[in-house]
């Protein structure tokens, strides 16, 4: 099950605690792996800890002219790509009274408009093999809102949307574009929190505690992989029970 | 029949799997031979692939029918 060998998969944000595990998951089904990020030095270590079918692609995806040279490069590193996994993002919270447009703006281009980008720009590939996965990592907070989180709220939404009318457009194709939406997950995003916020945080999980990213691997994998053929333009919420959706 | 319209009635053919002597100068991808809107979007992209062009979004979608794309491509390459 989930056998992933010969396939192609561009994973952005794979510097991060999420991104670097949904690498880690796709690469040990099969998969070759592209690691994106802006960062290079968490990406080369990952790298040298998967070994071979490893391939490492920096991008600043508030770039616009990198993010669309990033499919191209991909493709031509890896031969293709079969599996796209837009998970990278940024958060600039604020209240929204005192929000700038540039924290606005900032959210919006890497967490939403990089997305789209990326998106459009392996979809000839997959068109063309009959036979694409698109996983967009959105967040609980896009459906149920957070105070401080106006923009990353709004840009996590989007995904949501953007996913499922793509969807609908490519699913004839063999395509499926589907969004994983985390709940509380330990990472270095998370790890920003005091322990007050945390705690508060987790009287609202059922399950009690955080997230590890392995589990949002997992989701990632069963959305990218052959058995998930039908599945497309869901969202698969992963957070404990924090928001049962 | 020039070497174009040649090779473009070919990708037709086979891409929306119509007869050949549907394909005439008027015929309309998505009117006369059954093209929906992503069908289209995939014959320009055979195009482009085929004669080595690149077909800007905004000519792509004044390519309506097998005389259009004859005559953009023939212009173009």
């Amino acid at each position: 099950m989930f056998d992933l060998t010969g396939k192609c998969a561009l994973i952005t944000g794979a510097s991060g605690g999420i991104g670097g595990e949904i690498a880690r998951s796709l690469h040990a089904a099969g998969a070759t792996v592209g690691l994106s990020g802006t960062r290079t030095e968490p990406l080369e270590a990952l790298a040298a800890e998967l070994g071979e079918r490893t391939f490492v692609l920096p991008c600043n995806l508030g770039d616009f002219a990198a993010v669309e040279a990033l499919p191209k490069d991909a493709a031509k590193a890896m031969g293709a790509v079969d599996i796209l996994v837009n998970n990278a993002g940024i958060t600039r919270d604020n209240l929204f009274m005192r929000m700038s447009d540039d924290e606005w703006q900032s959210v919006i281009d890497v967490n939403l408009t990089s997305t789209f980008k990326l998106c459009k720009g392996v979809l000839r590939g997959m068109m063309k093999a009959r036979w694409g996965r698109i996983v967009n990592i959105s967040s609980v907070v896009g459906a149920t809102g957070n105070p401080g989180q106006g923009n990353y709220a709004a840009a996590k939404a989007g995904m949501v949307g953007m996913s499922k009318s793509l969807a609908y457009e490519v699913a004839s194709r063999g395509i499926t574009v589907n969004a994983v939406a985390p709940g509380f997950i330990t990472t270095a995003m998370t790890d920003k929190l005091s322990d007050d916020q945390k705690a508060a945080i987790l009287t609202q999980v059922p399950a009690g505690r955080m997230g590890e990213p392995e589990e949002i691997a997992a989701a990632v994998l069963y959305l990218s992989s052959p058995e998930a053929a039908y599945v497309t333009g869901t969202t698969l919420h992963v957070n404990g029970g924090m928001a049962m959706l | 029949m020039s070497d174009v319209a040649d090779r473009v009635k070919k990708i037709v053919v086979e891409h929306l799997s119509v007869e050949e002597s549907k394909v005439t100068d008027n015929a309309s991808f998505i009117d006369d031979l059954g093209a929906d809107s992503l069908d289209t979007v995939e014959l320009v992209m055979a195009f482009e692939e085929e004669f080595g062009i690149e077909i800007p979004d905004d000519a792509a979608e004044n390519i309506q029918t097998f005389g259009d794309a004859v005559k953009f491509i023939s212009e173009a390459s």
